[in-house]
């Protein structure tokens, strides 16, 4: 018998905010200007002296912070530890400190190289500090599917949970990859825009804009979240977890990966396509992306369809951290009963399908009901996850 | 002497994040600094930047205290 799993607890480190409330209060707002990056972080205060942050990189400071936040928010969890994992999503792990040993390397010298590079730049650093920290002792993985990585890690997370392998489960994403390399690479692949301004499904976007951030999930065991009197923030319907076998960036031809991706996740949670309300779409701005996915949509749902928004209008893609942020959107859009705008964007692009997309400066209020959170990445990696309203007792 | 002894203690403070006053000749690394062996390679690395010494790693075998790794850089300037 399958076990219900709800969210507990929410961390969110991110451009627009740090902390759910800031990010909110972010995703409302007119859009940054300039590059998407974490201003004021501290990450001090979520280890144990100066010289543990220090040995972190970047990337998981965040994964330790948003894990500490939400951790804070789940309270007493009371449970074995062995029945406690973690599965973190990122993109690339590290990049910051490997950039800087690769030039101690070469313009220093070998025997400068610092002994923490490898516990500092392997992708899994940011699951082991939350581990670590917390005593955890069940399952501990991560997910490295690029832009997919952090949807991916919420769904592994909530089929531990639910099958009933662990209690608890601590989930989502960090990427800290905005280092001089990792953008020049980005840029010359031309998949970030030129303009600097990131309009997902608008008819002059031109490519996504690189963003850095975290965001962490406390899932649980309905029935112990409810026994311990814990804050409920909203459930994990389903998920599903698919490849394009297509093409190394592009996505396949009119969707198709998409649409059997959100398809399989709306059978794993056991809904049709009329039960779902609301989709936070993957919408990254790139001309690619975003004409495929309104086709997907559309061809799943129907047109106009669910509402729609792109909260990367305002974070940018935080590439493998995206899905998580994304999640956390979407619960918060639950608990406050509004859908953020698409910033950024002026109007739909008529080349597309109609997708009811929120625009303009205002959010829109809904009755919060099921909803999808996508993610597509390089190398044809698809993901969905299927959220729900706190459960009615 | 007592200089040298000043830029190694700036060394052990910045790299370990320990208080200037622990750092005294009887400091355990791994009793009263929190050091572990990484650390300790952290350390020396450091040390080798500040004092122009080279330290092989062999060298560092039986090194337990702040004296001793003192004592080990210093007998090399």
């Amino acid at each position: 018998m399958a076990r219900r799993v709800v969210v507990t607890g929410l961390g969110v480190v991110a451009p627009c905010g740090i902390g759910q409330d800031d990010f909110w209060a972010g995703l409302l707002a007119a859009p940054p200007q300039g590059e998407r990056r974490v201003t004021g972080f501290d990450p001090e205060p979520w280890f144990d002296s100066p010289k543990d942050a220090r040995r972190t990189d970047r990337f998981a400071q965040f994964a330790l912070a948003a894990a500490g936040m939400a951790l804070d928010q789940a309270g007493e969890l009371d449970a074995n530890p062995a029945k406690v994992g973690v599965v973190m999503g990122t993109g690339i792990g590290g990049l910051a400190t490997l950039e800087e040993q690769i030039l101690v390397y070469y313009q220093k010298e070998p025997r400068r190289v610092s002994p923490f590079l490898v516990p500092m730049m392997m992708a899994n650093a940011g699951s082991a500090a939350i581990s670590m920290r917390y005593g955890f002792a069940g399952p501990c993985s991560t997910t490295v599917t690029a832009c997919a990585a952090s949807t991916h890690a919420i769904g592994d997370a909530y089929r531990f949970v639910r099958e009933g392998r662990c209690d608890v489960m601590i989930c989502g994403g960090s990427e800290a990859a905005m280092t001089p390399v990792g953008m020049q690479g980005f840029q010359n692949m031309t998949a970030m825009s030129k303009a600097g301004i990131s309009r997902p499904f608008d008819r002059e976007r031109d490519g996504f804009l690189m963003a850095e951030a975290a965001a962490v999930l406390v899932l649980e065991d309905l029935d112990r979240a409810v026994a311990r009197g814990a804050t409920i923030l909203g459930e994990v319907l389903g998920q599903a977890n698919t490849a394009d076998a297509y093409h190394i960036t592009a996505p396949s031809p009119g969707g198709a990966g998409a649409v059997a991706c959100m398809e399989l996740a709306l059978h794993d949670a056991g809904l049709e396509p009329a039960d779902i309300v609301h989709i936070n779409a993957h919408g990254t701005s790139t001309p690619l992306n975003d004409a495929a996915e309104a086709e997907a949509i559309v061809k799943v749902f129907g047109t106009p369809g669910p509402v729609v928004t792109s909260t990367k209008g305002v974070t940018g893609h935080a590439l493998g951290a995206a899905g998580a942020i994304e999640a956390a959107a979407v619960l918060l859009s639950m608990q406050h009963r509004l859908v953020p705008p698409t910033a950024g964007t002026a109007a739909l692009d008529p080349e597309m399908p109609t997708i009811d997309l929120v625009l303009g400066a205002e959010a829109r209020p809904w009755e919060p009901g099921p909803s999808l959170s996508n993610s597509f990445g390089f190398g044809g990696h698809n993901g969905t996850l299927v959220l729900g309203p706190t459960p009615k007792r | 002497m007592a200089d040298n002894f000043e830029r190694f203690k700036e060394c052990a403070v910045r790299v370990l994040s320990v208080d200037a006053d622990k750092v005294t000749r009887e400091a355990s690394f791994a009793e009263d600094l929190d050091a572990d062996s990484l650390d300790l390679v952290e350390l020396v690395m450091a040390l080798e930047e500040e004092f122009g010494v080279t330290v092989e790693e062999e060298e560092l075998d039986g090194i337990e205290t702040a004296g001793q790794a003192y004592d080990l850089v210093a007998g090399k300037l």
